[in-house]
């Protein structure tokens, strides 16, 4: 009897779990079928909403391709080859079913990447950037664009896959059209797909599709493509804005793999800056723009993605010692070089190498590169686009580098009212020594106080016979340029161009670099270049006494707290490998000449002759506070 | 006493197996499978790149290759890349180690290298059972050779199209297998390809990638895996240091030009262009005077722009016809007169 009133409960229970189990199979079975449908709509609505931001570039006998939005007032990113034969002007359909005129901006040879911007909308769809170092490889994609021009109703095609690899590099052809650090994908890239879009699961745009291995069975997709990566895009895209003819970075060392597997530096310029940083024959490359280098294949890739003139950490080992050094890159061609291969008259970029890169043309498709045979009178452009182009030597379109410097003027503008501040600018406080320091800036001259003597450069003359200090590089005139942008926007500073943007490393280790705008100036024979933050704030200035040597760096820190100039709390310049000084600013004073107010900084500060007649507009401040 | 004690065993086992049950139920479910990115990740790390002899278009110097053992033995396809002295491997991780060939298997172009590692991940070739047609599959392999070094090998996603006969040929030779392959939906058909991983979403190595061949009927260039189990079976008798029958290849509905006495050069490519590689003393050519570098340009006053076309154009002469060719020899055409035709038999 124990037993069995032992027994019949568990098989109660045994069958009951068992129904239970099978019913939870039925109803999983069901959820199971509702998460297919459900992730299939997802994927349904991501391509259709990614197809609005899709581009069909038609370029009439010059072919045509792909392209993909990527701001609402219609700047949109291909490739080079696409545009490169279409010349200054382009016909864009997109999935509305309307043909827009779009314009060349900007052109990356090298990279195989062009900047159009299409108008007559201010709230073109557009797509947004993903992180291409987090995609994995298994990864689902798709590709949207205009494979073999079949897109006469605008609608893209869309062709799915999975992503192949990672980081790859394919070569250049010549010195143009190199693929660094690409995405390849298995999903279909055929002539004509160039330029689009490889968006991941979300719709984000992760690559731009403009290359594939082609083999025996001609110019058709056999699985295996190539799309620039997102990241690179990113770092190339404010260069582009600013209607350059943007060239990629080099090192100016090549390096090989040891015998024990180490990639080490087999050659090195000595006018590289790189050289005059220290590096030499036989260093170990630990890591370039902090990713680490374990293989020649991975320096490549690395340095493929930087534009030229980015200055970036680079880490080597020499005798087990790691060091750190910031190293700025050089261009891989020189300018006139650029020019010639956009022009087509580079022979490395009309005999490509490898002719990889598609050329869809209809009716049929001739090997060579189809060059842009001089550039296309303005007049012959749209009625739309009038207005749009501007030609310069050293520019796809200097229009828009006028549009960017506007804009960053405007920016700086915002901040604060320096114009009228026409007296001395004047700061004061200690040295990390604790001893002080005192600068003064006006329309006539620079003055340093230092604990080892002062130092003064007259502002109304050239600056290009005056490093001074000594040891610095040029500070006074680089701090000189500096109050005379504030105070009167960049067209005091002679001929000034928007550069690109820029990552500005922390002073904090761990902190990710701040990504800045850059304008570039030329003052006779003085070259500055001034980072502006996202909130307007000029944050930086580096300036070239000399276009051969290293410049003066200075970085402008910590803004003084509740200051509503945002006057800098710690001004650090360095001059090649040393850090000339860190001045730690107690006050600052800002003289305006004709609103003369008595004020407690200016009796804090060493006596001085210079602003005499003149008082601050607001208070110093003490307390420096963090940047946000 | 006893009975509660059976009653208490009793209940443990069945609340053991009810959990079993569950605990199987959980185990399947879908939401709880590796992520593709996963399941590639695991796999690619037992498929390593090889490097050997070859170069240029159509003669690739590298191939890919399956690893089936942790002390390094690794499975490929029995290829000219193989044809050298030095064969180099790199595993996953990016480390490089020679390789020695083991043995071959002929029937199944395969080849079984080994390298001296240890603790090395491996696939387990025997476990796999066939899969059925529409299984989802990633093909990973050195297609292209873009990967190198530490890069992993490409992954590429397709599903099982069909198992059938491979009837296919290389240039004019039919390949020596014609048993079951995996025909894929994924084009695995590239340079650098053969000898790579068919894995299932799960990844199990369910085949190996094959060479590259055309269909016999269509001429297309076929996506193929040897499945699992016969790669295996062709592991095992190379282990086993079996000596397969060596294959005669005989060339489809083509003539051998050695019975005229000439040879022509090896047919690699898919149009090998019909350059004469050497005479036999004696023959037919030799009284005709025939010479190494010769390129034949027309057989019976057809032209013949590959070493396939030579065949096939002598093999539709029936014994005994007139065999003239045309060839260019040091710029010029010269016309030369071999004589009837002699039959197949004849060797």
């Amino acid at each position: 009897m124990p037993r069995r009133r032992t027994f019949l409960p568990t098989l109660f229970v045994i069958v009951v779990c068992l129904c239970c189990h099978i019913a939870g199979s039925i109803t999983s079975a069901a959820e199971g079928i509702a998460s297919v449908l459900e992730a299939q709509q997802r994927r349904i609505d991501t391509i259709r909403q990614a197809s609005t931001a899709s581009v069909a570039i038609f370029a009439g006998e010059a072919g045509g391709g792909s392209g993909v939005l990527v701001s609402a007032d219609g700047y949109a990113l291909t490739n080079f080859h696409v545009v490169q034969p279409a010349g200054l002007s382009m016909k864009c359909g997109l999935s509305d079913g309307r043909v827009y005129d779009a314009v060349l901006v900007g052109l990356d040879p090298t990279g195989d990447v062009s900047l159009i911007k299409l108008v007559g909308r201010h709230d073109f769809p557009f797509a947004e950037f993903a992180d291409s170092d987090r995609v994995a490889v298994g990864d689902f994609c798709f590709a949207a664009g205009n494979p073999f021009l079949l897109a006469t109703d605008f609608q893209p095609s869309i062709s799915a896959g999975i992503v192949s690899g990672t980081h790859r590099y394919q070569f250049p052809a010549g010195t143009i059209l190199e693929y660094a650090d690409c995405l390849q994908v298995d999903a279909a890239i055929n002539p004509g797909n160039s330029g689009g879009a490889l968006f991941d699961a979300d719709g984000r745009i992760i690559g731009l599709n403009g290359r594939a291995s082609f083999e025996k069975r001609g110019r058709v997709n056999v699985g295996v493509g190539y799309a620039i990566s997102a990241n690179q895009l990113k770092n190339f895209l404010g260069f582009l804005k600013g209607g350059r003819l943007v060239d990629h970075a080099t090192l100016g060392a090549t390096v090989s793999t040891s015998e024990d597997g180490r990639v080490v530096i087999s050659d090195i310029l000595e006018s590289s800056d790189a050289y005059r940083r220290g590096l030499r024959y036989d260093d170990e490359i630990v890591s370039l723009s902090g990713r680490n280098v374990r293989t020649v294949n991975a320096f490549k890739n690395i340095l493929g993605t930087l534009p030229a003139g980015w200055r970036v950490p680079l880490v080597y080992r020499r005798s087990g010692r790691r060091v750190e050094i910031f190293v700025r890159l050089a261009g891989v061609h020189a300018a006139a070089q650029l020019a010639a291969i956009v022009s087509g008259g580079d022979p490395s970029a009309e005999q490509p190498q490898r002719p990889v890169p598609q050329k869809p043309r209809q009716p049929d498709d001739p090997q060579q590169p189809q060059q842009l045979s001089g550039k296309p009178p303005v007049a012959t452009l749209p009625q739309s686009l009038r207005g749009l182009y501007e030609e310069r030597s050293g520019f796809a379109n200097h229009h828009f580098n006028t549009v960017e410097r506007t804009r960053v003027s405007q920016m700086i503008a915002s901040r604060g009212i320096f114009k009228a501040h026409a007296g001395a600018w004047i700061f004061t406080g200690r040295l990390p020594t604790g001893e002080p320091f005192r600068i003064e800036l006006s329309d006539e001259r620079g003055l340093i106080d230092l604990p080892t003597g002062t130092t003064t450069v007259d502002a109304t003359g050239d600056l290009d016979a005056n490093p001074s200090p000594p040891g610095s590089g040029g500070m006074l005139a680089a701090l000189i340029l500096w109050r005379r942008l504030l105070r009167e926007g960049p067209g005091s500073l002679g001929r000034t161009t928007y550069w690109g943007t820029a990552p500005l490393e922390s002073s904090q280790r761990g902190t990710p670099a701040l990504v800045v705008d850059v304008l570039e100036t030329s003052v006779s024979a003085v070259e500055s270049r001034f980072s502006v933050g996202p909130s307007g704030r000029v944050v930086g200035v580096e300036l070239w006494i000399n276009s051969d040597a290293d410049p003066c760096e200075i970085r402008f820190l910590t803004p003084l707290a509740s200051d509503p100039l945002e006057m800098p709390g710690v001004i650090e310049v360095r001059h090649g490998n040393e850090l000339f000084g860190t001045f730690n600013v107690e006050a600052a004073s800002l003289e305006t000449i004709d609103a003369p107010i008595d004020n407690d900084v200016n009796k804090k500060a060493p006596a001085e002759s210079g602003a005499a007649s003149g008082a601050t507009l607001h208070d110093s401040i003490s307390e420096p506070r963090d940047e946000s | 006493m006893k009975p509660v004690v059976h009653g208490c065993m009793l209940r443990t086992v069945l609340w053991v197996a009810i959990a079993a049950v569950l605990g199987i139920g959980t185990a399947t479910r879908p939401g709880q499978a590796a992520t593709p990115e996963e399941v590639i990740a695991g796999a690619a790390r037992k498929v390593v790149k090889l490097y050997g002899a070859g170069g240029g278009r159509g003669l690739e110097a590298y191939q890919t290759g399956i690893l089936i053992s942790a002390e390094g033995q690794i499975v490929t396809v029995m290829s000219t890349v193989l044809d050298s002295d030095e064969i180099d491997c790199v595993l996953d991780d990016g480390r490089r180690f020679p390789a020695t060939l083991l043995g071959m298997d002929p029937r199944r172009e395969l080849a079984v290298l080994t390298i001296a590692g240890e603790d090395l991940p491996f696939f387990a070739l025997n476990e796999s059972d066939r899969v059925a047609v529409g299984t989802r599959i990633f093909a990973l392999s050195n297609l292209f050779g873009v990967a190198v070094g530490d890069e992993r090998v490409s992954a590429q996603h397709g599903i099982v199209s069909a198992m059938v006969p491979l009837e296919a040929r290389r240039g004019a030779y039919e390949a020596p297998y014609q048993g079951a392959v995996y025909v894929l939906d994924c084009t695995t058909n590239n340079p650098g390809s053969p000898g790579g991983a068919l894995i299932d979403w799960r990844g199990r190595c369910i085949g190996v990638l094959g060479k590259e061949l055309r269909s016999n009927d269509s001429g297309i260039w076929l996506n193929y895996a040897l499945p699992a189990d016969e790669a295996w079976r062709g592991v095992q008798a190379i282990r086993a240091g079996e000596t397969q029958p060596e294959i005669r290849v005989s060339p489809a509905k083509a003539f051998d030009p050695i019975l005229l006495g000439f040879v022509l050069v090896p047919d690699l490519l898919d149009k090998t262009p019909p350059f004469i590689e050497s005479i036999l003393p004696g023959s037919a050519a030799a009284a005709a005077h025939l010479q190494p570098d010769d390129l034949l340009i027309a057989v019976g006053g057809k032209s013949v722009a590959s070493r396939f076309a030579v065949q096939r154009a002598l093999g539709v002469l029936a014994e005994g016809d007139p065999v003239r060719l045309a060839l260019v020899r040091n710029g010029t055409i010269v016309d030369v007169d071999l004589g009837p035709r002699p039959g197949e038999t004849q060797k």
